[in-house]
């Protein structure tokens, strides 16, 4: 077997130069919540350590993920994915095709067994013995449990791969399933979002190199780096949120201000990603910024909690199409009418025992 | 006094409660403590639904300076954290209490779904509010159906709307903190973050209410009953109307 080899030779062979190479180095770094003392390190490891090949499959999925990657911040961070995924498989970037590009992934489990990183975009449907999602002539399925068997770890990619999304929202006809119920013993970094932000995608495979483990993770196995905050306690908009400023119209004043987008139902406060602070296309914008409320795309079940232009969101489980308050104000109603109903009944009926008591007294 | 005093009395009645009637109509039921948190959770309560509906739904947007100077939600969420706080402070006191306290401190604690007479009891109260009964019964401690709605309502629902809401403040905490290290499994084992503000939401409602119920209760049986209601959570003392033996 040939000597593989590493990242630096790769982006160098794809004309980066050694300067563009050490920026990607210190983003990452910086990324990653790295002291500068670690650029060298991980410069070293890019250097010297063989590329962490990748393969890298598709479930149910829309290819969104795939599509962020592209346009990823640094151009650096693009190159970098997709010269470790190219290299191996992806069946939707990869040149092969049919039967060569089955092979070319039996070829990469049989060369880097036990080492390379799965990287999984979309999910199995169980139903129907999974024919819901059919990938080389079989369910996927199947091919997500053989290339997951060799894997040193998997990647969720996505909210499809780490909770389930569009295809898992209820009622699920296809039992669009999520990565971790299905492979229960391989190490799994959930990257959800829809999509996810590319730079967390290249700085948690650049972290694995570097130090030959996991980055660290939170208890729902998201790299605690990038998901260990909402979107808003870093969102720019906060102040406004705290003053009590907020957009109460599309296009009212206040929107054009800029203020809070809360009462438009922003899902910032209970959505746990990076995006106000990496932020997206070359650090360009991200919803917020560009005067939409966030849509919690990278929290499990993000479908089925209602609109996403309310705070307080309809409740399914009641049948009916009703939020808390206008069931909790209807139950307060009726257990209020009850209360004057019944204070109006105790009323008449001591009156009429007074009544009854003064005639058997006069009686008596 | 004859000694049908010590058969006027029952359910939670002690024998000190019984030695007690034999020379005065009033017993000494809810121990300072226990008033003092009574209206200490009364006023944070009241505070929490207020602030925490403001939260759900903000007031209208202020422009009283520029954002850097200006707090008004700010202050809206402080003051249910606050009292929030104080709250589950209180209950833990209260809770404490319910150990070293007189035995009608223990009420609120449990529903004695063993005993036959209390279930005769409910029965009873249920009669009584139905108009079904001429002459309620009288009670030191808590009536039984009074006895099941403090601890439904206020053990149960406080219970877990400390929870939800603690696990909801770790949220601002963040990763790392001993409050996210406690509840933070409870938001993910619910999975979104959006339901847990719902749960407690829906919450909210479930106290509001227990507090139509409650003061209703207390101001009718105040009135109706043979003992006293309103005045006994201010003084501590239930003083009873008549000496009936029945």
């Amino acid at each position: 077997m040939s000597q593989i080899e590493t990242f630096y030779d790769v982006m160098r062979r794809q004309g980066i130069t050694r300067r563009s190479f050490m920026k990607y180095c210190s983003l990452t770094a910086s990324a990653l919540g790295l002291g500068p003392a670690f650029v060298p390190k991980i410069a070293h490891a890019m250097e010297t350590k063989p590329r962490t090949p990748v393969i890298w499959v598709h479930g149910l999925e829309c290819t969104c993920c795939s599509e962020s990657f592209i346009r990823s911040a640094h151009p650096l961070a693009k190159d970098v994915v997709l010269s470790m995924i190219s290299l191996d498989y992806d069946d939707t970037l990869m040149a092969a095709a049919g039967h060569a590009a089955e092979e070319a992934m039996r070829d990469t489990i049989e060369k880097y067994k036990g080492n390379y990183i799965l990287a999984v975009e979309g999910n199995p449907p169980l139903n129907e013995d999974g024919m819901f999602c059919i990938s080389g002539g079989k369910p996927f399925v199947e091919k997500l449990k053989y290339a997951a068997k060799d894997a040193k770890a998997i990647i969720s990619w996505g909210a499809c791969a780490s909770y389930g999304c569009v295809q898992a929202a209820k009622p699920n006809p296809t039992r669009a399933t999520p990565v971790h119920k299905v492979i229960t013993d391989k190490p799994i970094i959930k990257v959800p979002g829809c999509p996810p932000i590319a730079e967390v995608m290249t700085g948690v495979i650049t972290y694995m190199l570097t130090f030959d483990r996991l980055p660290e993770l939170d208890r729902q196995g998201r790299p605690a780096m990038f998901y260990g905050q909402r979107i808003h306690d870093k969102c720019y908009r906060r102040p406004h949120f705290d003053a009590g400023q907020f957009v109460e119209e599309w296009d009212d004043e206040n929107a054009r201000k800029g203020y809070c987008l809360y009462k438009m139902g922003c899902k910032g406060p209970t959505t746990y990603n990076a995006c106000s602070t990496v932020r997206w296309n070359e650090g360009t914008s991200f919803p917020i910024q560009s005067g939409h409320g966030c849509i919690g795309c990278s929290e499990d079940g993000f479908w089925d909690q209602g609109s996403f232009y309310n705070r307080v969101t309809d409740l399914t489980q009641f049948g009916v199409e009703k939020n808390a308050d206008q069931v909790g104000l209807a139950a307060a109603g009726v257990v209020g009418t009850g209360i004057a109903a019944h204070a109006a009944i105790s009323a008449l009926k001591s009156a009429q025992r007074k009544t009854q008591d003064t005639r058997s007294r006069e009686e008596a | 006094m004859s000694d049908y005093s010590s058969t006027q009395l029952t359910g939670d009645a002690t024998e000190a409660d019984r030695r007690t009637i034999t020379r005065r109509t009033s017993v000494y039921v809810y121990e300072a403590p226990v008033r003092l948190w009574h209206w200490i959770n009364a006023a944070a309560i009241l505070t929490l639904i207020v602030t925490g509906w403001f939260i759900g739904s903000p007031p209208p947007s202020m422009q009283i300076a520029e954002a850097t100077h200006q707090f008004v939600f700010g202050y809206i969420r402080f003051a249910h954290f606050a009292a929030g706080m104080i709250m589950t402070v209180g209950f833990f006191g209260r809770i404490y209490w319910a150990f070293v306290g007189n035995s009608h401190a223990r009420q609120m604690f449990y529903v004695p779904l063993h005993r036959k007479s209390w279930w005769r009891e409910v029965w009873h109260e249920i009669k009584w509010y139905a108009f079904l009964e001429r002459t309620p019964k009288k009670y030191v401690g808590h009536n039984p159906l009074a006895q099941i709605a403090m601890f439904f309502f206020m053990t149960v629902g406080m219970t877990f709307m400390i929870v939800t809401g603690m696990a909801l403040y770790a949220e601002g905490l963040g990763h790392g903190s001993l409050l996210d290290a406690i509840f933070g499994p409870l938001r993910d084992w619910i999975g979104n973050s959006m339901v847990l503000h719902t749960l407690h939401h829906i919450g909210m409602y479930f106290i509001v209410i227990f507090m139509m119920i409650h003061i209703y209760a207390a101001i009718r049986e105040d009135i109706m009953s043979r003992q006293s209601m309103v005045s006994t959570m201010i003084s501590g003392h239930r003083t009873f109307k008549d000496d009936d033996p029945e």
